[in-house]
């Protein structure tokens, strides 16, 4: 790369380690027998031009918004549209949850993100005998289309976007959104937002399936198809690293299990004969910004240049808009400690740092109490102020991709590429993601890297401030109330359950329900418009989601540790 | 501990429609590297299952992982039913994102012992093997 060589020669770099660098180190020796990063990526203790001789400008880094998009999907990133503040919100029922909505838009959050319950999130309803007691605990509680209308209440869906952490029913709250924003007169083309959907993830980490692989990457195809033609604008798949990296894995596993992923619901939907171009541009990443600030950005990069390559020469796509990866970022959940919770505010604030240098499009910043509870509306705010004072206060997004050239960060950008790439290659060896999931390689990859870090972690290779170090018996959380389940959210939320159930049309339910079960065992049938019938007739989605446990079957949870 | 068995038996189990299984896991590889049989039961279980599972296995000791808020539930409905059912003498053990006023709580319905996030393993083990060893 000839634009940054400085001159020095191989000779020149040698000389000095040997000498200078090997005389420091005779007076105080190097803290640790070797450097890694948190994935465990050696690290030199300097690295110069000639790490870069791999590396072409033009080719492999280039200007920001062109391809390969190493360096932004925008030109003018941040200095222009500075990324969405997008904090995840979701408890209760969906009036509590609307009013934490409203709240974080007047605390100046730009996007909104909901969490839904696990009983939404497993396809039950609120009145389930066994899981009923969870409902509104982490996260809110949306059996139908009229609980979608109350989270929603009073919010402009045409000007603001919407993510939904939803995946096994994902077809099912797609399909709400869309007659929420069609009941409320707006059009389909004006409504943008995302829905997670990226269920192969689900058997690996975040573990909320229903139904057999098979079949669900299916339903995610369904909805890919659908959301191009009638919510064009809407991202139907969130493609997410962040929980197979909370589970474990390391960064570069991150990206190869991610695109991966991705790559599989493409390549699928070419089976059915889709053009990629039509459904490419509106697949989106969700990835997980953790402690390590270098490995991070170059992380995020990394992912861009992959993405761009194999959208282009792999799947053949020509729209330029399908070589892009928009990311959403959060920083890393599992790396907040509930041992001295204030210090999450640093660690916060250090990774979001990261996920805006690294070019992301939005990002949630994790609030400090976290370790204990969903967050409290004091710890929110502060997370939101830290993204506030990253954009106004420390310049961070005024030049587009700063750390570009950065003998490091170029060749930590490279080494992740590689080492993701040939993960997908492993993968593609063993049939794709759908097979690694069933096999247990996936699930067991990432058990394997957990298990590696907490070794290091109790042996004190890897410190902990708070946790393995500095230790005291402050727990802390600053004088502020932990979030606390609201009482009675069941009671009235099966209420209005049974009032919905009461006046809605039964014929047109049990209609709508046998249309979708008819369907449902043909895995290339679409099943989206007969979920939007079944939403609109105000079936629930615990009905929608035995239907298809009734034709497909339900996966068996993992004993594998 | 049975006097005839040599080794600690333990079922970590997931309650209800909690997915955050990788505390779970790695708590369950750490107490079978220190030489204790582990079950892990997977997730998505119920207290009657886990019952079953603690008197299936004749455990010594459950585990039970929360990270779901819905802790105080589970623990007291498991409680309840290890008493019911003659298996008050398992060391009731509780680990996840427990506020401190839930551990009380949690400790006064029975559990042993409470651990929350970043709790080595080793004190998990060093605890079992004191709890255990008392019932020789």
């Amino acid at each position: 790369m000839a634009d940054l060589t400085t001159g020095l020669t191989d000779a020149e770099v040698e000389a000095w380690r040997n000498g200078r660098l090997a005389k420091d180190y005779e007076r105080i020796p190097p803290r640790a027998k070797e450097f890694t990063t948190l994935s465990g990526l050696p690290i030199k203790d300097v690295y110069t031009s000639a790490d870069l001789a791999d590396i072409d400008e033009k080719a492999d880094i280039a200007l920001p918004g062109e391809y390969p998009y190493t360096r932004g999907v925008h030109a003018s990133m941040h200095r222009g549209r500075p990324w969405t503040i997008r904090q995840v919100a979701g408890f209760g029922q969906a009036e509590d949850t609307n009013g934490r909505y409203k709240y974080l838009l007047a605390h100046g959050e730009t996007g909104l993100s909901t969490d839904f319950d696990l009983p939404t999130l497993l396809g039950y309803d609120s009145d389930h005998p066994i899981y009923g007691r969870e409902v509104g605990k982490i996260g809110v509680a949306v059996d139908t289309v009229v609980d979608a209308h109350a989270l929603f209440e009073g919010i402009p869906l045409e000007e603001v976007s919407t993510s939904l952490t939803i995946n096994a029913p994902a077809g099912v709250l797609m399909a709400m959104y869309r007659v929420v924003g069609d009941e409320r007169g707006i059009a389909g083309n004006l409504l943008t937002g995302t829905t997670q959907n990226d269920i192969l993830k689900e058997y690996t980490a975040q573990n909320e399936f229903i139904f057999p692989p098979e079949a669900s990457v299916e339903l995610v195809v369904d909805t890919m198809e659908y959301c191009a033609e009638v919510m064009p604008r809407f991202n139907p798949v969130s493609m997410s690293g962040y929980h197979v990296r909370e589970a474990g894995c390391t960064a570069a596993q991150e990206v190869g299990l991610t695109i991966a992923g991705a790559l599989c619901y493409l390549e699928l939907g070419v089976e059915r004969g889709i053009d990629p171009d039509k459904i490419a541009p509106r697949v989106s990443f969700f990835w997980d910004v953790h402690n390590d600030f270098f490995e991070e950005i170059a992380k995020l990069r990394a992912a861009r240049r992959l993405w761009a390559r194999l959208m282009k020469e792999r799947l053949k796509c020509k729209d330029q808009r399908s070589w892009l990866m928009r990311a959403h970022c959060q920083t890393a959940g599992v790396s907040l400690t509930a041992q001295q919770p204030l210090n999450n505010i640093a660690r916060t604030a250090v990774q979001a740092l990261a996920a805006v240098l690294g070019g992301t499009q939005s990002l949630h910043t994790n609030s400090f109490d976290e370790a204990f509870a969903i967050p409290s509306e004091e710890a929110i705010k502060v997370a939101v102020r830290t993204q506030q004072i990253l954009l106004a206060e420390t310049g961070a997004g005024d030049v587009v991709d700063p750390l570009a050239g950065s003998y490091y960060v170029e060749t930590l950008t490279k080494q992740i590429e590689d080492e993701a790439l040939a993960l997908i290659e492993r993968l593609d060896a063993m049939g794709g993601m759908v097979q690694a999931v069933i096999t247990g390689y996936a699930n067991q990859l990432i058990a394997d890297s957990a298990w590696e870090q907490q070794v290091k972690i109790e042996s004190k290779e890897r410190t902990i401030v708070g946790v393995n170090d500095f230790v005291d018996d402050d727990y802390s959380i600053g004088g502020i109330e932990l979030h606390k389940p609201i009482p009675g959210v069941q009671e009235r939320q099966v209420a209005r359950l049974n009032q919905v159930k009461r006046e809605r049309s039964q014929r047109d339910v049990a209609e709508a329900l046998t249309a979708i079960e008819k369907a449902a065992p043909n895995l290339k049938t679409n099943l989206m418009p007969l979920i939007e019938t079944a939403v609109r007739a105000r079936a629930t989605g615990g009905e929608i989601c035995d239907v298809l446990r009734g034709q497909w079957g339900e996966h068996s949870p993992s004993t594998v540790f | 501990m049975s006097a005839e068995r040599s080794r600690i038996k333990v079922i970590i189990a997931k309650p209800g429609l909690d997915g955050h299984d990788r505390g779970a896991k790695v708590v369950a590889r750490a107490l079978r590297d220190a030489g204790m049989e582990v079950v892990y039961t997977g997730i998505f279980q119920t207290p009657e299952s886990i019952l079953r599972s603690v008197i299936q296995e004749d455990a010594d000791v459950l585990g039970l992982s929360s990270l779901s808020g819905a802790h105080l539930e589970y623990a007291i409905e498991i409680s309840d039913l290890l008493k019911k059912n003659g298996a008050e003498d398992v060391v009731f053990l509780v680990g996840g994102t427990i506020p401190a006023e839930d551990a009380e709580e949690l400790r006064a319905v029975g559990v042993s012992e409470v651990f929350g996030p970043g709790t080595p393993t080793g004190e998990i083990i060093s605890f079992i093997e004191s709890k255990v060893r008392v019932k020789v």
